[in-house]
């Protein structure tokens, strides 16, 4: 067991307790946090949008070509990853990202 | 003038659960017309997924999204169903008795009117628009200065014009604009493009022999007055910032869904969602059904199947407000050879 911690789009900081094998996104939607994930974590869609925190980009698997396609469609900074691409494991205990805005 | 179009069923969505309540409601003899925004049929599993791999339609090990969009397009044929795409359904208006439904439906781009006698909404996670960037004030120059599509190029003749993507519509538009564009840049987060190689090597060429520019980041800020663009400000990934001088911009990012006029129809709506019941799929306004992921209710799963099972059940009772005179006899394909005419398999 472990946590990551979500910063909203309000900029509330939030503390949620992850489970191995989800995916961020999956962990940030069924804590009721506002993320689209429209697509179902299919890596389609980009509505999982979220800024990781520098020191643990270095930690994460590195974008695939299929996921830099989808974040080409939205407006990124280095440091934006798709939740649904990323694998919650023990090692990603304190996890922190901020989730990105959307258009609207 | 409009034409108006009557019907027994509009069907707003076609998708796959869309597509299958067609199936449905043509084994109880009622006539449909679909209707969908995008310009093919198969809402998501055409537009995000075509070719990924589902695994979980029943009796299909595996089928691409696209697939299951061709045997369902294949399965409703017998029943020759009307399509209207490239269309959005902007009103929905009760002309009828909670007894005896009717409504008027009318849509928004070739302005088309139906009168039906119920409507199933099947629209998934709504309609799908442009992805619009989260850039302050961008609303303000949208439809001035801001487009998300062409729709006719002479507008950008002598125009200083930024188009923003790395996809097909971003590439096709920088290699169709450029020669009438008084100058054009192309604007990309990254130099790696995933539109078509060729469109590529031609965008490399103008870009190579000056007749084009093409810039590496995103745009932080829009600098303009009254509508007007002036130009765009650009953040490079180093933080460093300039500015490009522009008339027109044009961010091609993709497509997204949103639930757009569903919200104006008078329906009950939890978190976007059309909630219903599980006998009959009715949304609070009788007549007027919502399945597949649009729809909630109690233990609601978004799984193609469920929208599948949801399509049949709500057929049942559309047929009540068709046909209110005759019984419903309940009949299985494999036996009935009523029902095998219909299908145009009866030997």
């Amino acid at each position: 067991m472990g946590v990551i911690h979500v910063t909203d789009r309000a900029g509330q900081r939030h503390t949620l307790e992850a489970i191995e094998g989800w995916r961020v996104m999956e962990i940030i939607r069924d804590w009721g946090l506002p993320i689209e994930g429209l697509c179902g974590g299919a890596c389609e869609c980009a509505t999982c949008h979220v800024f990781v925190a520098e020191d643990w980009l270095g930690k994460l698997y590195p974008a695939t070509e299929e996921e830099e396609d989808q974040l080409d469609t939205v407006v990124t900074k280095p440091n934006s990853r798709l939740s649904c691409q990323i694998l919650w494991t023990p090692e990603l205990d304190g996890l922190e990202v901020t989730l990105a805005p959307t258009g609207d | 003038m409009t034409d108006h179009i009557e019907t027994d069923v509009v069907i707003i969505g076609a998708g796959p659960v869309g597509l299958f309540a067609v199936f449905e409601l043509g084994l109880l003899d009622i006539k449909c017309h679909l209707i969908d925004i995008l310009p093919k049929v198969g809402g998501q599993c055409a537009e995000l997924y075509p070719e990924k791999p589902i695994y979980d339609i029943p009796g299909f090990p595996m089928v691409t999204g696209q697939g299951l969009v061709d045997n369902l397009m294949a399965q409703i044929e017998p029943f020759n169903p009307t399509f209207h795409l490239n269309e959005m359904v902007e009103s929905l208006e009760s002309i009828g008795t909670p007894e005896a439904p009717l409504f008027r439906v009318k849509t928004s781009e070739n302005g088309t009117t139906f009168v039906c006698k119920s409507v199933i909404i099947a629209a998934g996670g709504g309609s799908f628009q442009p992805k619009k960037p989260p850039i302050d004030n961008i609303e303000s120059y949208e439809g001035t200065s801001v487009f998300y599509a062409v729709r006719k190029m002479e507008m950008f003749r002598g125009k200083k014009v930024l188009i923003v993507g790395g996809g097909d519509s971003a590439l096709d538009w920088t290699v169709n604009l450029q020669p009438i564009a008084k100058r054009l840049t192309l604007l990309h987060r990254r130099d790696a493009f995933r539109a078509a190689p060729h469109t590529v090597e031609k965008m490399r060429a103008l870009v190579a022999a000056g007749d084009m520019d093409l810039h590496l980041g995103q745009v932080s800020a829009l600098k303009g007055e009254n509508h007007v663009l002036e130009g765009a400000v650009i953040r490079k990934d180093d933080g460093s910032e300039h500015v490009v001088d522009c008339d027109v911009m044009l961010p091609f990012f993709g497509l997204t869904m949103k639930l757009g006029p569903i919200a104006e129809w008078g329906l009950n709506l939890h978190e976007n969602l059309i909630p219903v019941d599980t006998e009959k799929f009715e949304t609070n306004v009788p007549g007027i059904f919502a399945i597949g992921d649009i729809n909630t209710y109690p233990g609601k799963l978004k799984l193609i199947l469920s929208g599948f099972h949801e399509g049949a059940l709500a057929a049942q009772k559309v047929h009540r407000y068709v046909y209110p005179e005759k019984k419903l006899l309940f009949q299985y394909t494999t036996s009935s050879t009523s029902l095998q005419k219909k299908l145009g398999v009866a030997a």
